[in-house]
């Protein structure tokens, strides 16, 4: 395995597989999306309970999750670079933080607009709610505190830790709405039971929820590849690329 | 099976559409500009290289032709 994981702590490597990989990942992701959204919106029956609102949900639960499943990423990521100081999970912490950042600003926004006619009010300081808002608060903290030193090198590190004390947060959000007393409903969908949801609404939830991780991966790509230019740019194949252009 | 009549009602979402459409429109908005932006910054990076090899390579001739 480590034969086959070795040449990914090259630069060079991860930049070209990434270009390779990027518009594949892309295509997939819109499709996926597309495929899950216009099922989940026009072709699924309404909610007993809750009538049409209830189609955020083909939104709002595939941005939550993959919020959290991208903050694992990074702090995996974050955790390798500062145990192995492989350099290319550096760099992968930081392309990967505006994603996770998006998503779950994503999943306030929508569930904001879905608590509003189904709670009566946009927001309360409730326990799901609020652990996510700190999630978007932890994502911008790793941003920011890259950016913060006059060494990139100290702002990086500290950036990972951050990453990785915050894993914290996760297992929080997730029981937020078993430990605490709290507006937010219990999960519709967990890996240990079976689905509380039709199987007419779950179809097109599980194609929105692996289209945001695709999208997810593809924007990785992309934004890893700007991160390798950046900082690989005195060696001699980033200056034959940048030639070529 | 489409579940809405027409495609009134499909915009209506049964009274729910400005908070369906809210979400929708928030989210691809936000998934769009974050595809956009990092697009963008690709481009600028590779520029800014372009641009700074061809100086180095300006001076380079320089020094040449004056020495």
């Amino acid at each position: 395995m480590f034969k086959w994981l070795h040449p990914l702590a090259k630069p060079e490597t991860v930049y070209h597989l990434c270009g390779r990989l990027y518009p594949w990942l892309m295509l997939l992701a819109v499709t996926l999306l597309l495929l899950g959204n216009i099922w989940g919106l026009a072709f699924t029956p309404p909610d007993y309970q809750q009538g049409d609102s209830y189609r955020i949900i083909h939104i709002h639960v595939p941005s939550a999750i993959m919020s959290m499943g991208t903050y694992s990423a990074m702090a995996i990521a974050a955790f390798i670079a500062l145990v192995w100081q492989v350099k290319v999970a550096q760099w992968s912490v930081l392309a990967i933080a505006p994603i996770g950042a998006v998503y779950t600003a994503i999943a306030l926004i929508t569930g904001m607009a879905w608590g509003k006619p189904m709670w009566g009010t946009w927001w309360v300081w409730d326990a799901r709610l609020t652990s996510e808002l700190i999630l978007l608060f932890l994502y911008l903290g790793v941003i920011a505190l890259s950016g913060a030193f006059s060494d990139r090198q100290t702002g990086a590190k500290a950036s990972s830790l951050l990453a990785v004390v915050g894993v914290i947060n996760l297992p929080i959000i997730h029981f937020s709405v078993e430990w605490w007393n709290t507006l937010h409903q219990g999960a519709s969908i967990t890996k240990f039971a079976k689905p509380s949801i039709d199987p007419s609404m779950l179809w097109p939830l599980l194609i929105s929820i692996l289209a945001f991780k695709v999208l997810m991966l593809a924007l990785l790509c992309l934004r890893l590849r700007t991160a390798i230019l950046q900082h690989e740019q005195h060696r001699p194949w980033v200056k034959a690329l940048a030639g070529a252009v | 099976m489409m579940h809405f009549q027409s495609f009134s009602e499909f915009l209506a979402m049964g009274g729910y559409g400005f908070f369906v459409w809210l979400s929708f429109g928030a989210t691809y908005t936000l998934l769009l500009a974050l595809v956009v932006y990092s697009h963008f910054q690709q481009r600028q990076c590779l520029k800014q290289l372009a641009d700074k090899l061809a100086r180095e390579q300006r001076i380079k001739q320089y020094q040449e032709s004056s020495s």
